[in-house]
């Protein structure tokens, strides 16, 4: 029982090396588009069913931004990027459960010399990589917003010279953009890739039969982990977009 | 005590000890969203709401916990 903590290259082409999560994260974003066209394409004003089921989970995350925001112009900008966010997270964490993913693979010499299973397909947010990335986008994107809505007087959050106790205060404020940076990509790094050592784990303890209420577990541990990523990716928009005058 | 020994023990000690403070939090967490619920049944779902956003991060630091056992564990 070999468990790697990074992702195993599988194919290398020239210089680069296509890891085993950078794929799954193509055959996901392929899915996701094929669903996107196919609806959106053919939009009827009386839905057929799939078109139906697709608007009932969008107005879903709608209204979980809009009672955040309290606004539904504001709910509206903010839904293209957390709707990303959730469909691309609950996605990638649903599709890691189809059996095949991190047991079907090739034989390769790792770096200790030893021989283990490279698998060809790993759940995405089991790469620390991908958690990173999506983190980090995030950010980034709420001090755009920020941006856009308040301004350059966005930046009197961070450099804030009305006294010192406020100085310090901006400080703490730059130390903490970069730890959600840190807390988003460990959160959802760690329940991804410690649910699926647990899988392993328990598989070899009791196979077939102790999987299974786990499997139920992972379920529900991907589709909370996409909707916490998206509430707190909407609540970080929401407090950057709002004045802070008020105090 | 040999290196590996001490590498197991560290690994225990990580997750068990850092399992302590988010089990508190999450239990806290869902004793007051019990009482509120209780006290006001019609703003159930608003309630659950916020509590799974917060029992969310306080489960993150038992990730965070679990993440540096399983890297002395199968890393270091």
């Amino acid at each position: 029982m070999h468990i790697s903590l990074a992702a195993e290259k599988i194919i290398e082409v020239g210089p680069i090396a296509i890891t085993n999560t950078m794929l799954v994260t193509w055959i996901v974003m392929v899915i996701l588009a094929i669903i996107a066209f196919s609806v959106g394409g053919n939009l009827k004003l009386i839905p057929g069913k799939f078109q139906n089921i697709i608007e009932y989970i969008l107005e879903y995350i709608l209204d979980m931004i809009e009672s955040v925001t309290q606004d539904r112009e504001k709910a509206k900008q903010f839904f293209p990027i957390v709707a990303t966010f959730f469909l691309f997270i609950i996605t990638s964490n649903w599709i890691g459960l189809i059996p095949g993913f991190e047991t079907i693979g090739k034989f390769i010499v790792n770096h200790e010399g030893k021989e283990v299973l490279a698998p060809f397909f790993r759940p995405p947010a089991s790469d620390l990589n991908t958690t990173l990335a999506l983190a980090i986008i995030s950010i980034v994107t709420v001090q755009i917003y920020g941006v856009k809505s308040l301004g350059a007087g966005y930046f009197k959050k961070f450099l804030n010279f009305k006294g010192p106790i406020d100085f310090f205060v901006g400080l703490i404020e730059i130390i903490s953009e970069f730890a959600k940076i840190i807390s988003f990509s460990f959160r959802l790094f760690g329940n991804v890739f410690a649910g699926g050592v647990l899988l392993l784990v328990v598989t070899f303890l009791v196979p077939y039969i102790a999987s299974v209420p786990f499997y139920g577990m992972e379920l529900f541990v991907g589709f909370v982990q996409a909707l916490v990523f998206a509430m707190l990716t909407t609540v970080f928009l929401q407090m950057a977009t709002v004045s802070h005058d008020e105090h | 005590m040999d290196a590996e020994g001490m590498k197991l023990l560290a690994t225990a000690l990580a997750i068990g000890i850092g399992g302590l403070a988010p089990a508190l939090a999450i239990g806290m967490l869902a004793s007051k969203a019990m009482e509120a619920i209780g006290r006001n049944p019609e703003a159930a779902s608003k309630v659950q709401g916020a509590m799974i956003l917060g029992m969310a991060f306080a489960e993150a630091i038992a990730i965070y916990a679990l993440v540096i056992a399983l890297i002395i564990k199968f890393v270091a």
